[in-house]
């Protein structure tokens, strides 16, 4: 703090402080104690993410007109001069082409929604992979699931709402998932989409749900998902000196703050320049939505990535339903509905799941690693392969024109791969976690103790060296020996 | 002395950067008046960020002389609040010759909850019959999207169109692909003998599975594609799907040449068109 400027600041805190008394909180707040590791800042791309939609999406609500009437286009693309379009294809058309800096702020929007998502799923897993939810965190698992399921939907309500020909065939989709809901489907349909579709109304009511419900839902959570976590203060990975009952780090102020504050800067630079420079979703190229389906979607229609697993768990799904007292199931209900509700709910319940098999009831500040875990470890990594997979056949069409494959044994192949892959990822992976604490490698060192010199002679040879036992120091801390113990380390 | 060695190039570093941030934002704002150009626009407004983004965490490595510190962590729950708080918010319930009166708050509230949801009846109509049945009337004249009517002799064998209800073109149900094959090749199911004169075979276009347009009609083996999920509907044979996710046929319309040679539908289709649901049987 230079000389000159002490007066001014000081004078503005006691202001501030007499009025507000603020001074007692703020003093605490700059104190405290973030924890260093790198894993820790994908939440917080997300958060900024999240921030960068809110910024280029307001920008855009100013342009976006919300409404199915039909127009002819007479606009600045040439291609479609005279088309027959809704006003909210025309608009997001001119904001693409007409507005000035509307196209940079439109793909930033669609860039940051994508890296959001890829954001918090990354996190989820970290989350996941190092036992951070466990108590007393459940409840903050719970909130950030949630996150993830309004951020899923809002990107889902957000590409619908341009109304071309993709993402019109998306909506189409939605409305059929729904449709299929047993007893309650039809229903829920005409209400949720205001009649059968297509209609003229889902495009204002997801407007209202992706500017205003979602988003205010997703920020008060967010608010909350940060209370939370600061009052319970971050978790820490095991080293020397770190026990359940302390934490270290740096102090908010001011490395902290400087270095997320430059991380909120980055993820922008980066998004603005993708928006920039990176094209995504031309809907000029796809034209507009045509209720009547005489233009039809052509092959190689996918949904953005984030929804693409359902895409996929669609493709797969055999073709079979359920028909039962003049009642049907359809088909769509079971990868559409079902797998997503049981995604989900396995997810929200899986602190609690974890905690009937494996007895523990403690709280913990310290992380497992990865490893420290084998059959969580295990069981995450083929979840996730199990999705990698069906995110793959999403693109069942892309794949069958690339490698001149008939569609058929491409969807046949994954019907095979679904089950076979996550199983051998399973026992892989529970293997190897077990192996790796057994043996106190690093993953990614894989030294043992020893290393090839030259000598002055030309030669080589192998000298022990303990130092190059990587990972070596944070093994030391290894709380058993026994590779199948999935019992939690004791509280040091 | 070490550190002052070691603080000049950065800060050295940190003052380029933001310099070129500033140069990159005020070229901004130049493109901008110059009439917009999107990857200049976004280039520059990167490098603006960016530059911000690498000073601060430049800047923030060289000032953290304190290095690492460690905290307690504190405790969360405090039994003896615990116990306040219950005995507070007991004292407001338990209060003797109100326990009754609270029952009643419950019954109010629930039904103002149960009030609340009508309005949600609003946001569309019933279903109704609106799933059962299509704008194809008896003697309906088919047009293509334009409007024109379809004669008996506007296909070639091996064509295809899609066809609406004259006076229905913007009805999304009744979206029909009409193809002409040769009359001989049709396995017409029993009952639909009349329904394809001529070799027109007319299909409901949504797909049963989730509703795509089933426009991709491969001539050569006489099949329909689902360009969404892949479905294929044998044409030849009812539109029995031979592949994907599809569990029924396309409904198929009955087709009838009147007297001035144009095609029209005999009746509505006999079942549902589209994706299944709950009352379909």
């Amino acid at each position: 703090m230079s000389a000159r400027g002490a007066p001014v600041t000081r004078r503005l805190f006691q202001w501030v402080d007499e009025r507000l008394g603020a001074s007692h909180f703020t003093r605490k707040a700059l104190d405290k104690i973030f924890p260093d590791h790198w894993s820790f800042m994908i939440g917080e791309i997300a958060m900024y993410c999240f921030v960068i939609l809110v910024v280029t999406g307001v920008y855009l609500t100013f342009f976006f007109v919300p409404s199915s009437d039909q127009v002819t286009y007479h606009g600045a693309y040439k291609a479609l001069d005279g088309a027959t379009m809704s006003a909210a294809y025309r608009s997001a058309l001119d904001i693409s082409f007409k507005v000035r800096a509307g196209l940079v702020m439109r793909q930033m929007h669609h860039w940051a929604a994508l890296v959001f998502l890829a954001a918090l799923i990354v996190h989820v897993c970290r989350v996941f992979f190092t036992g951070a939810f466990r108590r007393p965190r459940e409840v903050n698992w719970i909130v950030g699931v949630t996150l993830l399921v309004l951020a899923i939907m809002n990107g889902f309500f957000g590409y619908s709402l341009l109304d071309d020909l993709l993402s019109g065939t998306g909506v189409r989709v939605g409305y059929s998932i729904a449709l299929s809901i047993p007893v309650a489907g039809e229903w829920l349909a005409f209400l949720f989409f205001g009649g059968e579709f297509p209609n003229t109304e889902f495009i204002t009511r997801f407007f209202v749900l992706h500017v205003l419900l979602l988003p205010a839902a997703i920020a008060g959570l967010l608010g909350v998902h940060l209370a939370i976590l600061w009052r319970q203060k971050h978790t820490q990975f095991r080293g020397p000196g770190r026990t359940e009952q302390n934490i270290e780090g740096s102090h908010l102020w001011p490395s902290y703050a400087a270095k997320s504050v430059g991380l909120f800067f980055i993820v922008s630079g980066v998004l603005a320049a993708l928006g920039g420079l990176a094209q995504i979703n031309a809907i000029w190229i796809y034209g507009p939505y045509d209720p009547t389906q005489a233009a039809a979607a052509t092959a190689g229609s996918q949904p953005d990535w984030y929804v693409g697993w359902l895409d996929g768990a669609l493709r797969v799904m055999p073709g079979w339903e359920v028909r039962v007292f003049h009642h049907t199931i359809a088909n769509p209900f079971f990868p559409g509905a079902v797998l997503p509700g049981l995604t989900f709910g396995i997810l929200y319940l899986w602190p609690f799941l974890e905690r009937r098999f494996t007895k523990d009831r403690d709280p913990h500040n310290l992380l497992d690693r990865p490893r420290d875990a084998p059959v969580r470890t295990g069981l995450g990594a083929a979840t996730l392969s199990f999705y990698a997979i069906l995110f793959l056949a999403g693109g069942n069409d892309v794949l069958s024109s690339v490698f001149r494959v008939a569609p058929e044994s491409i969807t046949n192949l994954f019907r095979v791969l679904i089950f076979a892959v996550p199983l051998a990822v399973f026992f892989v992976t529970r293997n190897a976690c077990r192996e790796l604490a057994r043996d106190k490698v690093h993953p990614f060192g894989g030294s043992l103790g020893s290393r090839v010199v030259r000598t002055p002679s030309g030669g080589y040879e192998l000298v022990e060296d303990p130092t190059t036992v990587v990972g070596a120091i944070r093994s030391d801390l290894a709380y058993t020996d026994d590779p199948t113990d999935y019992r939690p380390p004791p509280s040091t | 002395m070490s550190q002052a060695q070691q603080a000049m190039p950065a800060e050295r570093r940190i003052a380029a950067l933001l310099l070129a941030s500033t140069v990159a934002a005020l070229a901004l704002a130049g493109v901008y008046i110059a009439g917009g150009q999107p990857q200049a626009e976004g280039a520059l407004l990167g490098v603006a960020l960016t530059g911000i983004g690498v000073a601060l965490i430049l800047w923030a490595r060289g000032l953290s002389t304190e290095g690492t510190v460690v905290g307690d962590r504190g405790v969360l729950d405090d039994v003896e609040d615990e116990a306040a708080i219950e005995a507070r918010f007991d004292d407001a319930v338990d209060e003797p010759g109100r326990r009754s009166v609270l029952k009643l708050f419950w019954a109010a509230g629930g039904a103002l909850g149960l009030a609340a949801v009508f309005p949600i009846r609003s946001l569309g109509p019933a279903p109704g019959r609106a799933l059962l049945q299509t704008a194809w009337k008896p003697g309906s004249r088919m047009v293509d999207v334009t409007g024109r009517a379809v004669r008996v002799d506007t296909l070639q064998v091996g064509g295809t169109l899609t066809v609406f209800p004259q006076g229905a073109v913007n009805a999304g149900d009744s979206s029909v692909v009409l193809i002409r094959v040769e009359a001989d090749q049709l396995k017409l199911r029993p009952g639909r003998e009349t329904w394809a004169p001529q070799g027109y075979i007319a299909y409901s276009k949504i797909c049963p599975h989730v509703g795509c347009p089933v426009g991709l009609y491969q001539a050569d083996v006489h099949e329909l594609l689902c360009p969404c999920h892949q479905s294929t509907f044998d044409v030849l044979d009812g539109a029995r799907p031979s592949f994907g996710p599809a569990t029924r046929s396309l409904p198929q319309l009955p087709l009838a040449v009147d007297a001035q040679g144009f095609l029209t539908a005999q009746h509505d289709f006999t079942e549902p068109v589209g994706p299944g649901f709950w009352n379909r049987r």
